[in-house]
């Protein structure tokens, strides 16, 4: 490449300088233009993606009803182990013994949110929830708990 | 003077400089010993496994639906691009295709991808050569990208969106109208990104010229991608292994001659401008019908070897699945693009500047989780 003269590269520093500047300047003064969301501050009004995957909750009903039967579909598909389910015999109306679920653990610390365990659910039991501020002081507070207690399965999922 | 046992400066005079994983214009954490002669640059070794992971071992415990969201975190700025590799590769083995629909959203997914991952290297080589306002107006614009991934994938890095057959769930109904806005934004602001970096004479003087890679060199290191194409070395797997239907849209081939870093940075800056002409091919033409081939809960490859390359914005990512006959497989292989781009570095900087290191680094476009993987 040749070389431009002393007073050429002078010139074009400065130009480019300004090119530059320029643009800074044109969104310093059209500050409707930028981009940045205020957070922490706008917490009240920030709304996630209705898709954003968070954490795996599961939705329960007003009566305390929940779609999990047990079968564990998610936890074989779940990459990390993060979820561990313990199941219980339970004896329905009819005197028929029947599985259920004990406790679903989740550990939201080896989540990697992949959603393989909601598509691998055949009752839609479970789902991804929108919080995603999840810090915690104490490691044992990301072990949770997702079945609340004295909740039992919705009549008719199977 | 001796550091563990290792001469500082060597018997013939060289001076051994760590730039290490503390160094700030090193993007991850890369490890390179410099052999310096002065300021000159005599040898460069790259020292690596600072965040290995072993993905590749890892893979052999999971089935072939599971491995393919750790393939996210071995190039995080093209995570679909490496999750769609794994899913081809699956496929191959099955005999099965993704269905038109699922085939046209993994190009248009794949293609906002290149997009988000270029900006962010252009924000970024700014920054390397000093420049900082382009960091900002990069990172702007792939925010609205990265919000398209949000509605659509329900991640914005590792989204983790492709399955074997096709894609885990369908466009979100926004997607088409969001893309459309956003690839219009784009066309403006890449103006504006020619006028701050492009143009600029400090810019200019520190890419041309420096760190030059030849044609020969490119191909006896397997430097693929950007980094090869400008020193005229035609190697799109796009264009020469078409997948997923990347033979029906159009679109060309970025090549250079001058293998310098300001050529690299003209064919990257090239490719986002082919990268839109396919997203706007194709965001008023995705065909109706399933977004997933059906498949069975547990997917067992035959016996076989299967192997499935795709153009990463960082060069060629090869997938190589050996199978057992089982629900997991016997050894996966990635043949990652930053890998071998990487080795290419000792001669490109040969004989150049300490400070032309850090322009060097930044045209090839390393991401280190992918080196490293």
């Amino acid at each position: 490449m040749k070389e431009p003269g002393y007073f050429k590269t002078i010139y074009l520093s400065v130009k480019s300088l300004l090119t530059g500047m320029r643009m800074t300047g044109y969104y310093f003064t059209h500050p409707k233009e930028t981009h940045t969301e205020q957070y922490p501050d706008n917490r009240a009004t920030l709304k996630m993606m209705d898709r954003f995957r968070g954490e795996v909750i599961m939705p329960h009903d007003e009566t305390n009803e929940h779609r999990c039967t047990g079968c564990q579909s998610c936890e074989i598909a779940c990459p990390n182990g993060s979820i561990k389910i313990i199941t219980k015999q339970e004896v329905n109306a009819e005197g028929k013994k029947k599985k259920a679920i004990d406790t679903w653990v989740y550990h939201l610390d080896m989540c990697t949110m992949c959603n393989l365990c909601i598509v691998a659910c055949p009752t839609d039991a479970i789902k991804m929830g929108q919080k995603f501020e999840h810090s915690v002081f104490d490691k044992s507070l990301l072990k949770k708990i997702l079945n609340e207690p004295g909740s039992k399965v919705k009549s008719g999922v199977e | 003077m001796s550091l563990l046992g290792e001469d500082i400066v060597t018997e013939d005079g060289l001076f051994v400089v760590n730039m290490g994983p503390q160094h700030p214009s090193t993007h991850g954490v890369l490890h390179l010993k410099v052999w310096l002669d002065g300021e000159t640059i005599h040898k460069i070794e790259p020292h690596m496994g600072y965040i290995h992971r072993s993905i590749e071992k890892m893979s052999e415990n999971l089935s072939y639906r599971n491995f393919i969201f750790a393939t996210s975190r071995m190039d995080y700025l093209a995570a679909h691009i490496n999750n769609e590799a794994c899913a081809l590769a699956v496929e191959k083995g099955l005999g099965i295709q993704a269905t038109p629909r699922a085939k046209v959203i993994r190009i248009l997914m794949g293609e906002l991808t290149r997009l988000a991952s270029h900006q962010l290297w252009w924000g970024c080589t700014g920054l390397d050569l000093g420049a900082v306002s382009p960091f900002f107006y990069a990172f702007r614009d792939r925010e609205a990208i990265n919000d398209i991934m949000e509605e659509t994938c329900g991640a914005r890095l590792t989204q983790n969106y492709v399955v074997p057959g096709g894609v885990m769930f369908d466009i979100h109904p926004n997607f088409q109208k969001r893309t459309k806005e956003a690839i219009a934004n784009f066309k403006r602001n890449l103006t504006d990104y020619d006028k701050l970096l492009t143009g600029n004479v400090i810019f200019e003087n520190r890419t041309k010229g420096v760190g030059i890679l030849t044609k020969e060199d490119a191909i006896s290191f397997g430097v693929t991608g950007p980094t090869a194409r400008a020193s005229g070395l035609s190697c799109d797997v796009r264009k020469w292994f078409p997948y997923s239907g990347y033979e029906n849209v159009e679109f060309d081939e970025i090549l250079a001659t001058e293998g310098d870093c300001f050529a690299r940075y003209m064919c990257r800056m090239a490719e986002m401008r082919q990268s839109v002409r396919i997203i706007e091919q194709l965001i008023d033409n995705i065909p109706e019908g399933d977004f997933q081939e059906k498949t069975k809960a547990v997917i067992k490859l035959p016996k076989g070897e299967f192997y499935q390359r795709v153009e990463t914005p960082r060069g060629e990512l090869g997938v190589f699945i050996v199978s057992d006959g089982a629900a997991s497989p016997y050894r996966v292989k990635y043949r990652s693009p930053g890998f071998s781009n990487l080795s290419a570095l000792s001669t490109m900087a040969k004989g150049g500047k300490i400070g032309d290191l850090v322009a060097i680094m930044a045209t090839i476009d390393l991401v280190i989780p992918d080196i490293d993987r």
